[in-house]
Parts: structure tokens; sequence; C-alpha cells
């Protein structure tokens, strides 16, 4: 049976990919800008659109083809349309997902792609050069996203070994946690490293946008408007409602009273640690993973960072990081064949080779993107410079790199 | 003429003001500003860590007044603006030499 585009799956489709550019501009942007010094607002939004306009251009131009192009030694697609030349033309349908075409198919993955590197600028607000910030987004998203995209997503080695990675667990999330580790070590610590919200009502508002986005996102990851798709929603929604409680009772007990960007950052632990899940795990499974991704974030950002003594500004590592592997790793351990066919199950279905295999990916896409952020960001440091003059650091990156105010009296 | 400048909890401005109008005084300049006493401010806690807050957000009211007014206008402010805790600010008086209206002209008693 030939292929037939189906106009449902297109139309959900074309609504998840618009949800996860929401995510982007201006979820990301919003939670991160309401986190900052006032003197920084600007700033910080600006790092997650200028992310998305770049990514956007890249991904059409060449960034598609090496993720998602037909596998060369497992590592990388090949750049067969540059330019995406002739494919919307040809109105072909895509060999990921058979009734959506292949259009709809490579901008759905561009929303990946622009989200990642803008959830890095979290951890390097408030002392980055944003002129070192325009050259980092291109090399990395070539030289670290797109081959990573490709080892699990694309054809690659990864995927030919069974790893599974529904939404982004590794590709997303590990994957931009463990580059931001990388680049707040070369960076170094802020002048003023103390995390005062300067308006928590834009955190608020970038949340809720995020987690309304993130149905995009898991869902949207189904590929199709099919009944593993609402099977993705619940498990979404669940973990995220159970991260949210989880990090409030983290910090009953810890401090006697819940916070509320306490809760916020467990509903988006919750939400990153399902999203490698999202399309294999149940109902049960997705609490267990919404709270053990909480706890273990808490502890990551209120024990680990103070310990070792980095300053990853927005706990992109705490947050992103630590849920991806989380929920990567739960993946080997609550994969059902019940709720997706394409898995023989994880460990509870007594299979070992799946979290074998989870294991490997978190490790090498881990170390993967932790050394070649560290070469990226070691040359940018040479060449441009990553860090902004002390001067400009105190007074606020705003008006000295933007000649703009976010706040004006009069 | 003096100079009555009251710190005091921002959520107590409109009492006050509404106090001071009751006794005949209604200019006032109001600012936003941020202080400390000796308590040196509070501690906030986010993402499980705790932070020492010590510059808090505080109302600062400024007035000139006639001599003899002065009591009672600074009677009303201590009433209307206290809670008993602390953090309910401070009051500081100081001496004016002139005070010219801008539009007519008027200086002294008759600018205030």
């Amino acid at each position: 049976m030939s292929a037939v585009l189906s106009s449902g799956d297109t139309a959900w489709m074309l609504i998840s990919t618009a949800l996860v550019i929401l995510m982007t501009i201006p979820g990301v942007a919003l939670f991160y800008g309401g986190l900052i010094r006032r003197e920084n607002v600007l700033n910080t939004i600006f790092l997650s659109f200028v992310s998305f306009a770049i990514v956007s251009i890249l991904w059409f131009m060449y960034g598609y083809d090496m993720a998602f192009g037909a596998d060369m030694w497992g590592f990388i697609g090949t750049i067969a349309n540059p330019f995406f030349g002739g494919v919307i033309e040809a109105n072909t349908l895509s060999t990921y997902a058979p009734t959506i075409p292949t259009g709809l198919y490579a901008i759905f993955q561009m929303t990946f792609a622009a989200i990642t590197v803008a959830l890095i600028s979290g951890a390097v607000v408030e002392r980055m050069k944003f002129s070192a910030w325009l050259a980092f987004i291109p090399v990395w998203l070539t030289l670290v996203y797109l081959p990573v995209a490709h080892w699990m997503w694309g054809g690659g080695w990864l995927a030919q070994m069974g790893a599974l990675d529904f939404a982004g667990g590794t590709v997303v999330h590990v994957n931009c946690g463990m580059a931001a580790l990388a680049l707040v070590l070369l960076l170094g610590a802020r002048k003023n490293s103390n995390l005062l919200p300067h308006h928590l009502g834009y955190s608020v508002i970038g949340t809720g946008l995020l987690w309304f986005g993130w149905f995009g996102f898991n869902a949207g990851s189904a590929l199709g408007a099919t009944n593993l798709a609402v099977s993705a929603m619940i498990v979404t929604n669940l973990s995220a409602a159970v991260g949210m409680l989880a990090w409030m009772l983290m910090d009953k007990l810890k401090t006697g009273k819940p916070t509320l960007l306490g809760a916020l950052s467990g509903a988006i632990a919750g939400l990153a640690a399902i999203t490698p899940a999202a399309g294999y795990v149940n109902i049960t499974s997705a609490i267990i993973i919404g709270f053990v991704a909480a706890i273990c974030g808490y502890y990551a950002v209120s024990h680990l960072k103070p310990r070792l003594g980095y300053d990853d500004a927005l706990d992109v590592f705490g947050i992103h990081g630590v849920s991806g592997i989380v929920g990567t790793l739960a993946v080997g351990i609550f994969a059902s064949p019940l709720i997706n066919s394409v898995t023989t199950g994880g460990l509870i279905f007594g299979q070992t080779h799946l979290i074998g295999v989870q294991l490997l990916a978190i490790v090498v896409i881990g170390a993967y993107s932790f050394i070649m952020t560290l070469i990226i960001g070691k040359v940018i440091d040479k060449t441009i410079g990553l860090r902004v003059d002390d001067a400009d650091e105190i007074r606020g990156l705003d008006i000295n790199l933007h000649e703009e105010s976010g706040y004006r009296l009069s | 003429m003096k100079r009555i400048l009251a710190i005091i909890r921002p959520d107590k401005l409109e009492n006050v003001k509404k106090a001071l109008e009751e006794i005949g005084c209604n200019g006032m300049t109001v600012k936003e500003v941020k202080g400390r006493g000796i308590q040196l401010g509070v501690t906030e806690s986010y993402r499980g860590r705790d932070y020492k807050v010590d510059l808090l957000p505080k109302t600062e009211i400024e007035i000139v007044a006639q001599d003899e007014d002065v009591e009672s206008i600074t009677n009303k402010i201590v009433e209307t603006a206290r809670t008993g805790d602390i953090g309910d600010g401070k009051i500081f008086i100081s001496p004016v030499e002139e005070v010219i209206r801008i539009r007519t002209g008027e200086t002294g008693k008759k600018a205030v």
C-alpha cells in the first residue's frame, strides 16, 4: 500500500509545530527573562529569539539533511538537498512519518533544534558577549546538535543499536544540559551570582507556555493524530504535575514553605524527564518519572551546584540535564510494548538490552556534547572572547550591549 | 519650615495619605525606594537555596510643612503607618531655608 497524506495527521503536526515554536518564543524567553536581574532582561530574552532565528535559517540550508538525510557511516546525514532545494516542490511524504509532508516533518524537527540552543542560553546569561553567542549558535548546531540528532533519530548508530528517545531526552535535554555545563566552566561565575528573580510573573507565563507547548513537543512526536499521541499527552501532563508537587514537597521539608519558583522548576523537571519516555510508558511510570526527576533536580540545584561551585545561572544542567538523564534511563526501565510496539520493553518486562543502550546513549551524547562544547567555547574565547567586560556586567547587558532598557520610569 | 521625610511600608501609603488629607496636609512627593534598618533585611529561598535580601522595598514620603504643623503630621504618620513589627520605617525632620512656587514666584509660607 502506498503512503497517503492524512489531513488529520497533517493538521495535528502543523499545530504541534506551532506549539513547539511557542515554547521557545516566548516560552523559554520569558521563563528565563523573569529570573535574572532587571538590567539583563532584554539580553536574556534576546538570546532565545536570536537562537530561534538563526537555527530556522540554517536548518533549511543544510541542517535537516545533516540530521535526517541518508545515513553516512552511522555518524551523519548526507546533504542531498541544500537549501531544501526541490523538496517542497516535490510534494513528497516524509520517510519518518509517512502520512505527513516531508517539509512538515522538517519544520517540526527544526523547532527541537531551536529550543535546544535557546535552552543553553539560560546557563550563560548575565555575562556572555552577544557576539560570542551569535558565533556559538551555528557552530554548536552544526558540530553537536546535528550529529547527535542523527545518531538518535536520523538512523545513526545509536538508533541502529535500539536506543530510544521519543521526543528529545538525550538529543534535547542531556545535550543542552551538558553543553551548558561546559560553557559555564569556561565562562566562570558571574560577579553577582544570586538567583533573585526580578519578575517572577514573566517566569509564570513562560512556564505556562512551556507546559502548553510541551504537548506539541511530546504528543507531536507521535507524528500523527493517533492513540499514541493521546497517551503521550496524558503522561506528559501527569509527569509535570507530579514534578511540581514533588518539588513543593522538597521545599516544604527543607525550608518549611513551598515556593512558586520551586513549583515551576519541578514542573519543568517533570516535563523534561517524561520527554524521552512519553511514547513508551504508562501512567504509573509517568508518576514515578516526574517524582524522581524533581527530587534529583532539587538536589542538583540546591546541593550539587553550590558544592561544585559552578555558576549555571538558570540551572540548565541541574534541571534539563539531570531530568534528561533520569527520563532516558527510565525508558530502559519502564518502556512497555503495550504502549508502543516498537519496543519489546524495558527492565520491568524482563529485558536488559534497552537499559544498556540507554545508558550508553547518555554517556556518549553527554560526553560528546560536553567535550565539543568545551572546544567550541575555547575557540570562541580565544577569538571573539566569551565574556563581557566587568563594567558592562556590573551595569547590566541591556544598556551596554543593546542600548535599550527593559524598564523606564518616564 | 520643616521638611518631613517619612520612610514607610509601601502598603501603608494609602492609609497615610488619607489620614494626612483629614488634617489638611495635601502636598507631598512620593518615591519608591529601597533600604534596610537594623534587622538587615530578610531571607528568601529560591530553588532550595537561601538568599539574604538586605535592601527591602519601601515608600518615601516627602512633605514640607509649617513648623507648627509638624507635630500633628508626624503623629498622623506614626499612627497610621505603624504595625508594631520590625520594618515599620522612620521619620526624619530637617529645616527648610526657603520655598519657591514656580508658577507664581511666591516664596516662604505662601508657597508651602
